[in-house]
């Protein structure tokens, strides 16, 4: 499912300014500086991958998700993810994120929606991994600066045999 | 019985069982040989009780899902009058797949291709050009959906057996019924299964699985991230109120270890990342227990975790949350797996989202546990590519200890042991 316009109230940001911050944001995953990364969420976000093909409206309340984060276990798992022993990614594996389709979906300043398409790339040992789906954002404005409030990364895959597992962020 | 193309001199047998002499180990091949996993399909996907579903899936009358166990494509359907089926989902006219959803509630079941229908015991009921059909062609219910020969049930959980011939459900389940019970007693009405699948896989072979579920002494090296987790989250690893550190071998290749642990139980132990809420909550449901079993019982239900499982591929783990797991080979080095959370039914809504949380803190994909046993298999995998040189893994620690730890591989020879039975035709 692909959210759809709601309507706008005023905002100072494009969706150029978006992509901009959205395509900063792949930039710093590829890298692996999550310490950046996680920066560019508000205090009080969290960040969801719900099960592959679940509804856009699945609540890690009452379904089982693959990642449910709120802040304190968002920082955790940047945390874990920048030691060797998360040996999963250790040596890191090389990551290149795809962010396309880009849309600001309605709000305002104070909170505002975004949903773009990714593609995930994930390759280790000789293995290539495709993570492919889309993004929902709420975002903010704080002293004129995008942050995100919530991200949920849906996957579009029937399921993840092949890739086995989430250790990335996506 | 066993394989029918034998092994290379070199490895004669597969599991070499000297436990007098302090000798337990498998043979790698074991691991990659496609003629082993073909005798495996035969001997033991093809004979044991396979978990195929929990009643709460298919609530009410209509419900149906499609799952794949052991390679076979299974409809789980529940009929007009609440009686639970299985049926292969094949249709019995050219063969095509009748139902391609994962879930449903459906009065009959369509074959597009040449548009036969079925009703939700799987009785043909409508085709097109029924006239040209002379009546013989039904005579014996050949039109109609094939049943799976077995279906039974025990406490929710129902299981498929492909041998017509097997022992009952029950038999088979033999000494786990008691470890089943300390699960599904958690709740007084019933358990259920909590909305959606986990549906992953593991480059590795399927009973790399079936050992790391159950296996005490890979938890602190590969899992040290999650252990700083539960640190850095309640300010110490806190108590894990009982000392029990215990493996059973339950015999027909069942195992199960029960141990105290640091983590937070929804049912019924708190953690200070709960705060006041959490402990008065658990506080409550502690006593609920105590009021039904007895303080005894309800402290091992509360405070005992359990990593169980039940030959050859279906796991309870019943620790900082229930999950029931189920994995099946797609080659020698590759499986698939599925992997639900289990809960009380009416469970409050608080206690539901603390027990979500919490499964997903150590399970699942997107754990921060599951991840490193996923690399870890996978590697394992790997490694066996030496297995003509470096052809043995070793599974004696605990061998004729006296009392033996959640650290040692009891458990892990108890499912080796009936697997070379069924395998290699060893006696037990």
């Amino acid at each position: 499912m692909s959210a759809h316009t709601a309507p706008m109230r005023k905002l100072s940001v494009n969706r150029s300014d978006v992509e901009d911050f959205l395509f900063e944001e792949a930039a710093l995953l590829d890298d692996w500086k999550l310490t950046e990364w996680v920066a560019l969420f508000e205090p009080g976000a969290s960040y969801y991958v719900p099960t592959a093909g679940a509804a856009d409206d699945a609540d890690p309340a009452t379904s089982l998700f693959y990642v449910a984060d709120d802040y304190h276990r968002l920082t955790e798992r940047v945390k874990r993810l920048l030691k060797r022993t998360a040996h999963v990614e250790f040596p890191h594996s090389r990551c290149r994120h795809m962010v396309s389709n880009v849309r600001i979906i309605g709000g305002g300043d104070d909170t505002f929606g975004v949903t773009s398409n990714f593609a995930t790339y994930r390759s280790k040992r000789g293995r290539t991994e495709l993570y492919f789906g889309h993004h929902r954002y709420v975002m903010t404005l704080i002293d004129g600066a995008i942050r995100i409030r919530q991200k949920t990364s849906f996957l579009d895959s029937d399921d993840i045999a092949e890739q086995g597992k989430v250790s990335i962020i996506i | 019985m066993g394989l029918q193309t034998p092994f290379d001199s070199a490895t004669p047998v597969l599991v070499d069982d000297r436990a007098g002499q302090g000798i337990f180990r498998v043979a790698r091949r074991a691991f990659v040989a496609p003629d082993v996993l073909a005798c495996e399909q035969r001997e033991i996907f093809g004979k044991c009780w396979l978990y195929l579903g929990h009643e709460s899936e298919v609530a009410s009358p209509g419900d149906f899902l499609t799952r794949r166990v052991a390679g076979r494509s299974l409809i789980f359907a529940r009929n007009k009058d609440g009686e639970i089926r299985a049926f292969f989902n094949t249709c019995p006219h050219r063969g095509a797949m009748v139902c391609r959803e994962k879930q449903g509630s459906a009065n009959m079941f369509r074959c597009f291709y040449h548009s036969w229908a079925f009703d939700l015991d799987g009785k043909l009921i409508t085709r097109p050009g029924n006239d040209s059909y002379s009546e013989n062609a039904n005579a014996h219910g050949e039109h109609n959906l094939v049943r799976t020969p077995r279906l039974e049930e025990y406490r929710g959980l129902y299981f498929i057996n492909f041998d017509r011939d097997a022992p009952d459900l029950a038999s088979y389940l033999g000494n786990t019924r008691e470890f089943i019970d300390l699960v599904m007693d958690q709740s007084p009405d019933s358990m259920e299964v909590v909305g959606g699948t986990q549906e992953y896989g593991f480059k590795a072979n399927w009973k790399l699985l079936a050992e790391n579920s159950m296996d005490g002494y890979h938890g602190q090296p590969t899992h040290a991230t999650y252990f700083d987790y539960v640190m850095s989250t309640n300010g110490g690893l806190g108590d894990t109120v009982v000392k029990i550190s215990k493996p059973h071998d339950l015999g027909g290749g069942h195992a199960v270890v029960e141990y105290g642990a640091p983590w937070g139980r929804p049912i019924a132990k708190s953690v200070p990342a709960w705060g006041k809420e959490g402990e008065d909550e658990t506080a409550a449901l502690r006593a609920s227990l105590t009021q039904r079993f007895g303080e005894e019982r309800a402290n091992r239900i509360a405070y005992t975790n359990r990593n169980m499982v039940i030959f050859p591929n279906f796991v309870i783990n019943d620790i900082m949350a229930i999950t029931l797991r189920t994995f099946e080979p797609i080659g020698p080095g590759q499986m698939r797996v599925n992997a639900w959370a289990l809960a009380p039914k009416g469970e409050n809504p608080k206690s539901r989202q603390r027990r979500l949380y919490n499964y997903l803190e150590f399970l699942g994909p997107g754990g921060f546990a599951t991840p490193d046993d996923c690399e870890a298999l996978a590697l394992c995998q790997e490694g066996y590519a030496n297995a003509a040189e470096a052809g043995w893994n070793d599974i004696s620690k605990g061998l004729n200890q006296e009392r033996p730890s959640i650290e040692d591989e009891v458990q892990m020879r108890a499912f080796w042991r009936e697997w070379s039975r069924r395998i290699e035709g060893t006696e037990p």
